[in-house]
């Protein structure tokens, strides 16, 4: 299990490989789509990557659902076995 | 009786002679479809990756197209058309459901009476038809086949919706398949997912192509690559010996993604026709392949791994070895 940091900063590095964000920016209260301006087949990259690295499964209603940095964190944080 | 029938004696495999395409004269750059919805250049660009796609005319139908596209690719081969006993058409964007538009297209390059029937299974066509010719070949029901990816999406897309106006274009590509001891066209590794069947529909006659997607990038980029290595596995070869990838061209980052994840070798040709073609379905791989063997990226022996995927959802993949 990914302790609360962990899953902080292994997002992090999945939005800076994938959507080139510093890892500075990817703070919980960022909007993907407003304020990291990472584009819809980039969320699905994203997920893709948090699945793999995290365990998780992230169904695309899910995704849908999934807005801020934060949302994705307590996302992985619920849901990881 | 005894409960038993004679069969033919097939060929030993199926090996694929000669492509062709048509591309529909009329070329429509993202400026032009900026002007009509609220989008622009870099926008799509980095969306889809294409840069400008053809529209076809009013006499640029699906069989008109064929026909041409056909027609190129027996030049190529240097089969006469009269030799061509199976005419496989790969559309879903018939005008009519009926009828065929395989009989027509066989007339009017006047090759007799040949077996003759479309096929729809979307962006995957080419590659389900090429199967389905193979295999007519290896029992023997044919010896020269013909098939033919061949769309006019256009007439399914909505002007006005920027989700799917800027992706999709027309046009036909075409390859003529023959009998042959050395097999050049790998088995298929095909399937479906039809659960997601609403993925991309166009609901009735009257409705315009609708598409999630996102859900079909995630698809694509996710659950296709197992299929891609098999593909290779059966028709024995390595992977990272494939000399050329032409995937259906739904989407440069698909393209993208794919070859990431497939780890081919570094000098690979691959096809990124969509850049000036868009998305033209079942036609795409083809007339990727086509353009790819004029401009010489892709030689004669060389090897090829298809990938078709689309609608439905359907997807097939086959190893082919180039005219």
């Amino acid at each position: 299990m990914a302790t609360t940091e962990e899953i902080q900063s292994g997002l992090a590095e999945i939005l800076e490989e994938v959507a080139g964000v510093l890892p500075a920016d990817a703070t919980p209260e960022k909007s993907f789509t407003e304020d990291l301006d990472v584009d819809s087949l980039s969320m699905v990259e994203i997920a893709t990557a948090v699945e793999d690295k995290f365990g998780v499964a992230i169904p695309d209603d899910e995704l849908a659902n999934i807005r801020t940095v934060g949302d994705a964190a307590s996302f992985i944080e619920k849901n990881q076995s | 009786m005894n409960g038993s029938l004679n069969l033919r004696a097939g060929a030993n495999g199926a090996r694929i002679l000669g492509f062709g395409d048509y591309r529909p004269r009329r070329i429509v750059t993202n400026e032009e479809i900026s002007r009509r919805v609220d989008t622009d250049d870099e926008w799509i660009r980095t969306r889809v990756g294409i840069s400008e796609r053809r529209f076809a005319g009013a006499d640029e139908s699906i069989v008109d197209m064929s026909v041409a596209a056909a027609g190129k690719a027996l030049a190529n081969s240097g089969v006469l058309a009269e030799d061509i006993d199976t005419v496989i058409v790969a559309t879903c964007t018939a005008p009519a459901p009926i009828p065929g538009l395989a009989p027509e297209v066989a007339h009017r390059l006047s090759i007799g009476t040949p077996g003759a029937y479309d096929l729809n299974a979307a962006c995957a066509g080419f590659c389900y038809g090429l199967s389905a010719a193979a295999d007519a070949i290896r029992s023997g029901s044919s010896r020269y086949a013909l098939v033919i990816g061949a769309e006019r999406l256009t007439d399914w897309t909505d002007q006005d919706d920027r989700g799917t106006c800027i992706i999709f274009g027309d046009g036909a590509g075409a390859a003529v398949v023959a009998a042959s001891d050395t097999p050049g066209i790998g088995p298929v590794v095909w399937g479906s997912d039809g659960e997601k069947s609403r993925a991309i529909s166009v609901a009735d006659r009257f409705s315009y192509m609708e598409m999630d997607g996102r859900s079909v990038y995630r698809w694509a980029t996710t659950r296709l690559a197992d299929s891609a290595r098999r593909a290779c596995e059966l028709a024995g070869v390595d992977i990272g010996d494939i000399d050329a990838f032409v995937p259906h061209q739904a989407n440069l980052r698909i393209v993208d993604s794919m070859v990431k994840t497939l780890k081919f070798k570094d000098d690979i040709a691959v096809a990124r026709d969509i850049v000036t073609s868009g998305n033209t379905s079942s036609a795409s791989i083809p007339l990727a392949l086509t353009a790819m063997i004029e401009r010489g990226e892709v030689k004669t022996g060389d090897t090829a791994l298809l990938l078709g995927f689309g609608a439905g959802l359907t997807y097939a993949g086959q190893v082919i070895i180039c005219p």
